[in-house]
């Protein structure tokens, strides 16, 4: 049954509606996968029963011809997304046991229409990291290999189970949640496509925060077409997220087919880094000729702050985090380690129930926050994030849309990086300012390294023109024709 | 300013007394300011609980408009300046009563800025005091420490309610004052409903910021600030004693620390809780999961065309309508459902009597029995009638007392009682003659004594016919024919 497993969500959705096979076959053909792909690591919690179930609900409505959108595609959800009665971690050791009595507002969106799910997927701790090592979980694997090098390398992150997932064929589609970069940068690392919405487009209730004003939900997938579909589903508006935006959500797939004939793509001179791979630096240019070639009309434009989104965004999303982690005390929900007084009981649950990485953000959170501190860090970055934003919005009265290299590099071996949080920070060079300045962006797979790694483009579009953005990353996908496949499962 | 009978006697000369007050006054509403959860007191522990109360992950705070319209309208009660902008900050600490780990609150970005209070004072004097800023925040939960020997619990049905803290400028010089003013924000924030003000169930709450300095001085000193004092009495006790202490302090050549302290009311004294050093960091910064509050200037205005009049309002009006004086207007306005039942009264009456008849006996009664206006047996179209038997002449002031007992007792109209009692005051002249003849043919030396002269013999004369009559004739026809009479 692999072959069912290598479809698309559009093509899955062709074949139950002509009734090739039945959403059941699907799934079980996705639980045996998830079996056979555990050495990856890939999920936190597998829910088969549940997929099962969802397809057999979904048998019976493809019979009676009332699918809806999503019926019967087996998905994975990042085990950030709260899920009813369902064990939900975010990673870490301090949710042990945490089973949500409510259901995300993303989540139950795709189980309206019709989706199942697989399993909750791997990811860093709190969503920290750009390598899903941070999990108290253990470190997912990505499919992909070094070519000649068997060294298992990281599948990005922090959405690391959900890209290992989808290169992996083990799930048709994945959520992830994207803060710096956590979807655009696992997406590339394997090859797939992963998409942040313009921030306020995806409900936020329900999804564990990181830093509540970067934080947003996307998909992940293996075509644009899918991630399209998915978003559909994702998005709207939800009374209960005062910062979801009451915009209709449109019909992203009706954007598709349509080129990209006239349209102006920026060319962002300071995403030229030092340092830059020369493969990358080539890739980024083909990017610009497939573009061209497709009618549209590349222009050189400049965001002059670019250099200082990175420290922005590394105070901006700690001081956030410092003060929505404050809730995880020990008192009413996950772990909780005693001690001798309250503060010790605190100080207990929080060093064992945190990682490394958790303790070190939220201690810089804690510091930018601090009297005497906070105008000369927190202010400042909050001065600074206004200027990318800026920097954005003139740059989109020149152009509609933005290509550039999604990751300075390529996957890295697990360990790699890990004494040197400043060089685990520079994965998001490309990503961060996209969230600071609350705009959607695109990974689309674009090649492979001299190493056979996968590369990743990113395009980025105005706020709540995702429709520009799919329509471009479809044509950089087509040019693309990226076929590759990983060996490593 | 305040006059200098406010001042302290020192040992070394005289103080002045500076203090400021910060008044948390809750919400009325039904939901939180941040959730569904229901607000009312005294259910039981952990019963109005919502999934945001509780902080659980990835749950989102959603702003009530009912809150953010109780804190336009007292602003507006305030005479205060409406933020059509304002900014809602965490204020950031570690409590098991405060499950998120922050407070949301208005930190630098009020919704109202500054407004004005006027204080009426014991000799019916008033006196101005400004209003620094009102903002919204939430309430923390409860923690019980008598419940279990090693353990304390949590009562989160508190948690994420609405509380307006109304900040005043440090323009209080005295314990009255204090009290004075406490007593007309209560009574403002009824009037408007956003606050029922009681202070006993902890819906109003008080900090108190003091500072000394001698007579004549214009620097401020340092200031101490005294938490949680939960009763006007309590507020008084406690300004004079923290003002004494800061006086002994530096009388003692020593210098005022400033600190947080607690009143224990049991003791009447007040201790210290935290130095300055101790003070929290509170890391203060916007809420990123609420955007700034933005008010529509229409629906403001909306809100200050439906406010009630307002006492001072109320009491000008009662002053130059029904020409009562300032401290009986003062009296009636202070709670609206008195000034109100008081109209109800005087309309188309004596509104003298009919403010006498409220303040002095309906009120009295009220003490007596522990009620409350809308639980007293007589009603304002009650007593109104019996008023109107004191105007016709039916009864005379001391037989509507009589009366009056009798309709508290039974709930029954004045007319009612008289009629069944018999208790109408004649006027029959006739009937009155006769016994006016009976009385002076009985006493012909003393007809002649007062015909000499003797003029304080009429009241014995109005006595005895009085006497007679059994108290139903009337005091002014009895008058009128006995002088006649008696002048031959």
């Amino acid at each position: 049954m692999t072959g069912l497993t290598d479809l698309t969500i559009a093509a899955a959705r062709e074949g139950l509606k002509a009734k090739r096979f039945s959403a059941t076959e699907l799934a079980r053909a996705h639980v045996a996968a998830m079996e056979r792909t555990r050495a990856l690591n890939v999920f936190v919690t597998e829910t088969p029963e549940r997929a099962l179930a969802a397809a057999a609900a979904s048998d019976a409505r493809l019979a009676k011809g009332e699918a809806r959108p999503l019926e019967g595609i087996p998905l994975a959800i990042k085990d950030l997304f709260c899920t009813e009665g369902v064990l939900t971690t975010a990673g870490s050791h301090i949710l042990d046991g945490f089973k949500p009595p409510y259901e995300s507002t993303v989540t139950a969106q795709l189980w309206r229409d019709g989706a199942a799910m697989l399993g909750k997927t791997n990811m860093d701790e709190f969503a920290m990291g750009s390598s899903t090592t941070t999990s108290y979980y253990r470190p997912t694997i990505n499919p992909w290999a070094r070519r000649g090098d068997n060294r298992p390398l990281v599948p990005g992150g922090s959405s690391g189970g959900s890209s290992a997932v989808v290169a992996a064929r083990a799930a048709l589609g994945a959520t992830g949640t994207d803060t710096g970069g956590s979807i655009r940068q696992p997406a590339a690392f394997a090859g797939i496509v992963g998409m942040k919405p313009t921030y306020g487009r995806c409900s936020r209730w329900g999804i564990v925060a990181f830093a509540s004003s970067l934080d947003q939900a996307g998909p992940m997938t293996r075509s644009v077409r899918d991630a399209a579909i998915m978003l559909r589903s994702m998005a709207g508006h939800d009374p209960r997220d005062s910062t979801s935006v009451d915009t209709a959500v449109p019909d992203y797939e009706a954007a598709l087919g349509q080129g990209v004939k006239g349209l102006r793509v920026g060319i962002p001179k300071e995403y030229r880094v030092d340092g830059m791979s020369a493969e990358l630096d080539r890739l980024w240019q083909r990017g610009i000729e497939w573009l061209t070639a497709a009618g549209a009309k590349p222009v050189d434009i400049s965001l002059p702050h670019t250099k200082y989104a990175l420290p922005t965004y590394y105070i901006i999303a700690p001081a956030e985090a410092s003060s929505n982690l404050a809730r995880y005390d020990g008192t009413r929900f996950g772990l909780r380690v005693a001690g001798d007084s309250l503060t010790e009981m605190y100080e207990n649950t929080r060093a064992e129930g945190f990682g490394k990485e958790v303790r070190r953000r939220v201690m810089i959170g804690t510091y930018v926050l601090s009297a005497g501190y906070y105008d000369a860090y927190y202010i400042r970055a909050q001065r600074v994030r206004a200027l990318i934003s800026r920097d954005f919005t003139q740059a989109f009265q020149k152009v509609d849309v933005i290509l550039t290299p999604t990751a300075p590099s390529t996957a890295f071996a697990i360990g790699e990086k890990a004494d040197d949080p400043i060089a685990m920070y520079l994965n998001d060079v490309f990503t961060v300012t996209v969230n600071l300045a609350g705009l959607p962006g695109i990974s689309v797979p674009a090649g492979l390294s001299a190493d056979g790694l996968p590369l990743g483009l990113q395009l980025i579009a105005k706020a709540f023109d995702e429709e520009t953005l799919f329509r471009a990353a479809e044509v950089v996908e087509e040019a693309a024709g990226f076929t590759a496949r990983p060996g490593g499962y | 300013m305040a006059g200098s009978t406010n001042l302290i006697d020192g040992r070394t000369g005289k103080w002045e007394v500076v203090l400021g007050l910060e008044v948390h006054a809750q919400v009325v509403s039904n939901a939180k300011l941040f959730s569904g959860a229901a607000t009312a007191f005294g259910a039981e522990p952990n019963t109005q609980v919502s999934y945001v109360d509780a902080a659980f992950p990835g749950m989102l705070p959603v702003i009530n408009r009912r809150c953010v319209e109780q804190a336009v309208r007292t602003g507006l009660g305030l005479k205060a300046r409406i933020n059509l902008r304002s900014v809602f900050d965490r204020k950031n600490y570690f409590y098991p009563d405060l499950p998120p780990g922050y407070q949301i609150s208005q930190y630098k970005q009020p919704i109202v800025g500054k407004g004005t209070i006027t204080l009426d004072l014991a000799d019916g004097a008033t006196r101005s005091v400004g209003i620094t800023r009102l903002h919204l925040e939430q309430d923390a939960g409860k923690s019980l420490h008598d419940q279990s020997p090693g353990e304390t619990y949590v009562d989160l049905n508190r948690a994420g309610v609405a509380l307006m803290e109304i900040v005043s400028e440090p323009d209080l010089r005295s314990a009255e004052e204090a009290a004075a003013y406490l007593r007309k924000l209560r009574s403002i924030l009824r009037y408007l409903g956003s606050c029922d003000g009681n202070m006993e169930e902890g819906s109003m709450r008080c900090d108190v910021n003091l500072s000394v300095r001698r007579a004549g001085s214009t620097e401020l000193g340092t200031r101490c600030e005294i938490k949680n004092v939960n009763s006007v009495r309590f507020v008084m006790q406690a300004i004079e004693y923290e003002a004494r202490r800061q006086v002994e302090v530096i009388e003692d050549g020593g210098k005022v620390v400033q600190e947080t302290r607690l009143f224990d009311s049991g003791r009447g004294v007040t201790r210290s809780m935290r130095s300055k050093e101790e003070a929290h960091d509170y890391r203060y910064f916007p809420d990123p999961d609420l955007l700034p509050l933005e008010l529509d200037p229409a629906w403001v205005e909306e809100i200050r065309r439906t406010l009630p009049e307002l006492p001072d309002e109320k009491k000008a009006r009662f002053e130059r309508d029904y020409k009562l004086n300032a401290y009986d207007a003062g009296v009636l306005v202070a709670e609206r459902e008195s000034a109100e039942f008081f109209e109800a009264i005087a309309k188309g009456r004596d509104a003298k009597i009919a403010a006498n008849w409220v303040m002095g006996e309906y009120f009295g009664y009220l003490n007596k029995h522990g009620l409350d206006l809308p639980k007293a047996p007589v009603d304002a179209t009650r007593l109104g009638g019996l008023i109107d038997l004191i105007a016709d002449g039916t009864l005379s002031g001391r037989m509507a007392k009589e009366v009056f007992e009798e309709m508290w007792r039974t709930g029954a109209p004045a007319a009612a009682i008289v009629e069944a009692k018999g208790l109408q005051q004649v006027t029959d002249t006739g009937a009155i003659e006769a016994e006016i003849d009976a009385v002076l043919g009985s006493a012909a030396d003393k007809v002649a004594e007062y015909r000499a002269g003797k003029d304080k013999l009429f009241g014995f004369f109005v006595g005895q016919v009085m006497k007679r009559t059994q108290g139903k004739a009337s005091p002014a026809v009895v008058n009128e024919l006995l002088k006649k009479k008696l002048q031959g």
